[in-house]
């Protein structure tokens, strides 16, 4: 009985957490001319794919206009592949430096190293928003604004989180394998990369899902840095669409439309991350 | 041996560190002293900074705009932190108590996996005065339209409300991860002597979870504070300051009226905030650390 009402509660927030998903699709597949009159039953009186279509840019301008949309030119897949190449530039090269670094800091002896990495970790207590007014200055003083280079810079190289949660790992990791491949005659080099990052896959995978996961919902930077069409990411697309609307009444069903297609691949990295994505917070969040 | 090995580490550190260096160099580092610089500064991105003192904190200081806005946020974070704080161990609990489904975890995940901007805009339409889904279930229980992102006691605890739903899910999980390490015999016990289920979650669940709780509150915290993408995409501040946080608020003067010196002094504040904050915190979790053993 107990266990029942659990179960009741556990139900309900399930149902709070996917319904909004669910009628976020569900006007993405309602015509806009509908909206005013359809707007009770659980599916679209008559569902159309006609909103994906404009906002995939895959209409012309007219009939965009015709189905609720404001004319202006959209393509959302262009801003969900400049949203990947995003994601998988700062994932792929933050994830390796950041663990050169975590195991330079764990395993290397060198002068400075401890004074090094406290001021590196004292970084974690400034707030985003205190560098991005002068990275945003950086950014524009060197004429990389609307460039994904101007866009992934700040983030390409490192961050402060990634560095202190490698060494953490590399420091747990067992120091005998390591002295048996010196005897062997291997450098720090080839300790690193035959050794200890073929051992570290969980949180290198760990740090990687995360730092995907951050970069595909990322606005403010990318906001004031990429707003131009050619590499426009889809939550700046987004912002822009919003503001696109002619009338008082956004063009919601074309919003929709764009909104779920901002989630489809994160829904398929849980699908196929899921289990992974679950466990690294698990992770993350008792060390 | 000792000293030749001492000799290439050194070498082979400066190749390891080099990218994290120069990225923390020129991202982190340049860019902070450069921030403390245009805080005193009337830089305005058009002309050359000319030195000013402590002028832009003694504006800081007389500016209503300022104070409202440090207020609205304490608001919205006592909203957002006090609900998603409760919520979240709720659902931890039920599913420590319940049930390992990966499914189940993965679907609470869902909402925290998307943008702030697709949340803000799905609740937009959600809440949305004449035809959002929210008010046409209100309208048809005899509830009038209610304006909540447009009304201006409503808007704060509407945008908490919004974000409770993104992040209970994901702070959840984390409070789960750390239930997960209570070893089960401790309930076992508790069950046989009679206890039910609230008095083991008071007894046993609350004490042993604390360091995580307060881990996860930190972090909470530190992200709460930094409210920005939803209401950048919902309220813009409006309805009159209503929701003009911190964050919006700086965003506003740096790139809406380009006063860099002013907006500079005001993210020096929030960076004092956030830094005693995140202080604080780290020093009553490592206080609190013993209780897991």
């Amino acid at each position: 009985m107990r266990k029942l009402f659990g179960w009741a509660v556990l139900g309900i927030i399930v149902v709070a957490t996917v319904f909004p998903f669910w009628w976020m699709i569900r006007t993405a597949l309602t015509p806009a001319a509908d909206l005013l009159t359809d707007n009770a039953g659980l599916l679209p009186r008559e569902p159309t794919l006609i909103n994906f279509e404009r906002v995939l840019g895959l209409t012309s301008e007219a009939e965009a206009r015709a189905a609720g949309g404001s004319g202006a030119h959209i393509d959302f897949a262009r801003y969900i592949l400049n949203s990947i190449i995003y994601c998988t530039l700062i994932a792929t090269f933050q994830t390796l430096f950041c663990a050169m670094a975590g195991y330079a800091f764990a395993r290397l002896r060198f002068p400075g190293r401890d004074l090094m990495f406290a001021v590196i970790i004292s970084a974690l207590m400034v707030p985003p928003i205190f560098t991005l007014l002068p990275n945003f200055v950086l950014v524009k003083d060197l004429g990389l604004i609307n460039t994904m280079a101007g866009m992934v810079a700040p983030t390409l190289l490192m961050t402060p989180f990634a560095v202190f949660f490698l060494r953490q790992f590399f420091l747990s990791l067992p120091r005998d394998v390591e002295e048996a491949a010196i005897l062997d005659g291997n450098g720090p080099w080839g300790i690193f990369w035959r050794i200890a990052l073929p051992m570290s896959r969980g949180p290198l995978i760990t740090i990687g899902l995360t730092t995907i996961v951050w970069a595909w919902k990322d606005f403010l930077w990318p906001l004031l840095v990429g707003r131009g069409e050619d590499n426009r990411l889809v939550t700046v697309a987004l912002g822009v669409f919003l503001q696109q609307s002619p009338n008082t009444q956004p063009d919601w069903t074309g919003l929709m439309a764009a909104s779920t297609l901002s989630v489809v691949p994160v829904a398929i990295l849980l699908i196929f991350m899921g289990k992974r994505l679950v466990q690294s917070l698990n992770f993350t969040g008792s060390k | 041996m000792s000293s030749t090995k001492q000799r290439d580490d050194r070498r082979a550190a400066w190749w390891f560190l080099a990218p994290v260096l120069t990225g923390f160099a020129v991202f982190y580092g340049y860019p902070a002293i450069r921030g403390a610089w245009y805080s005193v500064t009337d830089y305005t991105m058009l002309n050359t900074p000319a030195f000013v003192g402590a002028d832009n904190y003694d504006k800081l200081v007389h500016d209503s705009q300022f104070w409202r806005s440090l207020l609205v946020t304490i608001w919205y974070v006592v909203l957002n932190i006090g609900s998603q704080t409760v919520l979240a161990l709720l659902v931890a609990a039920l599913m420590h108590r319940l049930t390992r489904s990966v499914l189940l975890r993965a679907t609470l995940l869902l909402p925290w996996l998307v943008p702030n901007v697709t949340v803000g805009l799905l609740w937009m339409w959600l809440l949305d005065t004449n035809l959002g889904f929210v008010n046409h279930l209100l309208t048809a229980l005899g509830v009038g339209p209610v304006g909540f992102l447009t009304d201006a006691t409503l808007a704060m605890p509407s945008i908490a409300a919004i974000n409770t739903w993104a992040y209970t899910g994901y702070t959840a999980l984390l409070l789960y991860a750390g239930m997960l390490q209570i070893p089960q015999y401790l309930y076992e016990g508790a069950s046989i002597d009679g206890a039910g289920e609230w008095r083991m979650f008071r007894s046993i669940t609350l004490p042993l979870l604390r360091p995580i709780l307060a881990l996860v509150l930190v972090v909470s915290l530190i992200g709460s504070f930094q409210i920005f993408d939803t209401i950048a995409v919902t309220t813009q501040g409006d309805p009159a300051g209503a929701t003009r946080v911190l964050y919006y608020f700086i965003y506003q003067q740096a790139f809406s009226y380009f006063q860099m010196g002013y907006a500079s002094a005001a993210a020096v504040f929030l960076a004092l905030i956030l830094g005693i904050l995140t202080a604080v915190q780290l020093r009553l979790l490592r206080a609190s650390t013993s209780d897991l053993t």
